[in-house]
């Protein structure tokens, strides 16, 4: 009963309603249905036979390296920044975390730009790399390094939010009965993280495999050897191959919507998070 | 803050996850912004107002701001309604839309990117229909507004739904039943406290589309001076070695970001206050 409103009538209420499926439908729905359309527009036989051309092969497994990778790496600076973050009291933490969200704000194409300044050639390290032959640049470690530089804030957000949200009392009282630090991570913190982290994990997984911007700026788009996925799909597009390049995109789609089902699963779980939790009770007989 | 002098418990691990933080930290994005300032530093004035003022870079940047802004405007006038429904309506299939919201966040660029491309040109459904009634979206900068919308959705209804959720419905009664009109109680009762997220769900909707590159490229057709972005034009300019050009076009890039930004961070602060001042 309570909160009907006269601004909740029916008639606004399936008003709001369809607007929102509405413009979800056209915005959201509509580009995803396209990419498995256009993949399976010439039937499952070609599908398959796009995704098993050695070009594209070659482009998975660059993707999946470089993935396998940036995530582990981003996961366990997470962890780390968010012990720190959540757990202490230091000056200049506001700025920390301001720090860690900036690959948030920096335009994907400019993040290439700021590793070209760095490692190439010409560039603040490059000339030292270049005397030792090591090229990142247009080369493989190039293609990491901006990778984990553009997922490097998405584990460390999902881990800071659940700690600060979920307080530290738990582990203060572990370690005041006794505990070893390592005691305390594995039963106390990991616990109570792990569905933050999860989702953390899976949204670093599609972002690093996904990433096309800064990749694209720093890879030498040298076809079996320096092509990602994204930059694969590019090309094949361009080539007016649109059903091979969907073909393809049908792999990173299905790891983002694994994604949004993780996130889905996360809320499930009440009280995991603190500000998007489950909805309290005095909206449940609102609605009726 | 209370529990903090009442506890005096100092958990292990302070200087390890802190040194891990900061050293990487410095690694990944300090020597890279480093390198970008000190690069921009090596420009002379002369040179970078030369290269952000020929009429290619300025037609891409206004291109990209307009867009920007004008995508970031149809993300709030769809994103109240979508908000309000998420957070206030239960109906079948709510959770699924809840969960799309994040989509753009996690389907890579290049893929929306082709997705919209093959919706919105000549030959896609959308596409088709519109064309028969004279209506271009892709490779015309309609096409570059499709692509923003999309990726600019999640910041605003994200940031509106915590705030709805948090509304006291018992003002909205209150109002209801001293007489005010459904419309009344709109504008005077519920907008009012979504001024500050709405504002910085458009902020951050708007640094973002400026910067968006995977997305808009595919739709954009990408034609100098008519629907080239910002982020092409450092692209073009990387691809021909010229990283003095793509750093002059990128600083003026990062300074609009980082103004819009830093007032969505003012606003956040305020709107606490704001909101502790009301209660």
């Amino acid at each position: 009963m309570a909160g009907v409103g006269r601004s909740g009538t029916q008639a606004g209420r399936f008003f709001l309603i369809s607007v929102t499926v509405l413009f979800f439908a056209v915005f959201l729905l509509a580009p995803l249905v396209a990419v498995f359309s256009t993949a399976l527009q010439k039937g499952s036989g070609y599908y398959l036979a796009a995704l098993a051309d050695p070009e594209t092969a070659a482009a998975v497994r660059l993707t999946l390296l470089t993935t396998c990778i940036a995530v582990p790496v981003n996961t366990i600076f997470g962890l780390c920044a968010g012990w720190a973050i959540a757990r202490y009291e230091f000056p200049g933490k506001t700025l920390l975390k301001t720090v860690i969200a900036l690959p948030f704000s920096v335009s994907p194409v400019i993040a290439g730009l700021m590793f070209i300044l760095v490692y190439g050639s010409g560039g603040l390290i490059g000339p030292w790399l270049e005397a030792r032959h090591i090229q990142v640049i247009f080369a493989v470690p190039g293609i990491i390094l901006t990778t984990l530089f553009v997922t490097l804030p998405l584990a460390a957000h999902e881990v800071i939010a659940v700690l600060e949200a979920r307080g530290k009392e738990e582990e203060e009282v572990a370690w005041t009965l006794g505990a070893t630090g390592r005691q305390i991570f594995c039963r106390i913190t990991l616990p109570k993280i792990k569905w933050g982290l999860f989702y953390g994990v899976m949204l670093s997984t599609a972002r690093a495999m996904g990433e096309f911007g800064a990749v694209s700026v720093v890879s030498g788009h040298i076809r079996g050897l320096t092509n990602t996925l994204p930059l694969h799909i590019e090309i094949l597009y361009n080539q007016y191959d649109a059903v091979a390049a969907f073909a393809a995109a049908t792999l990173l789609a299905l790891a983002a919507l694994a994604t949004l089902a993780a996130k889905a699963v996360m809320e499930l779980r009440p009280g995991l998070r603190g500000d998007r939790s489950a909805p309290g009770p005095a909206y449940a007989g609102g609605e009726k | 803050m209370a529990k903090e002098i009442k506890g005096r418990v100092v958990l292990p691990g302070f200087g390890m996850t802190l040194g891990v933080t900061l050293f990487y930290v410095s690694v990944m994005i300090l020597l890279p912004f480093a390198a970008l300032v000190l690069k921009s530093a090596s420009l002379s004035l002369h040179e970078f107002y030369e290269t952000v003022t020929a009429p290619r870079v300025t037609a891409a940047l206004r291109l990209s701001l307009l867009t920007a802004w004008i995508a970031a405007s149809i993300n709030v006038v769809f994103g109240v309604p979508a908000a309000w429904v998420l957070s206030r309506y239960s109906f079948p299939g709510k959770r699924l839309l809840d969960a799309m919201v994040d989509l753009p966040f996690a389907l890579p660029t290049a893929v929306a990117g082709i997705a919209l491309t093959a919706m919105f040109g000549p030959t896609g459904g959308p596409g088709a229909i519109l064309g028969r009634l004279g209506v271009k979206i892709a490779f015309t900068p309609a096409g570059i507004v499709v692509a923003l919308v999309f990726i600019g959705l999640p910041f605003v209804v994200r940031t509106l739904q915590p705030v709805i959720e948090s509304l006291d419905r018992r003002m909205e009664e209150a109002a209801a039943t001293l007489g005010a009109s459904p419309a009344q109680v709109f504008f005077r009762v519920i907008l009012p406290p979504l001024v500050p997220a709405l504002l910085s769900g458009f902020s951050l909707a708007f640094a973002r589309g400026i910067g968006e590159y995977g997305s808009v490229v595919f739709i954009s057709g990408n034609m100098p001076m008519r629907t080239e972005i910002a982020p092409l034009v450092i692209m073009t300019k990387l691809q021909q070695f010229d990283y003095a050009g793509a750093t002059a076009v990128a600083v003026v890039l990062l300074i609009v970001s980082f103004i819009v930004l830093s007032a969505v961070r003012l606003m956040e602060l305020r709107a606490g206050f704001w909101r502790t001042g009301v209660r």
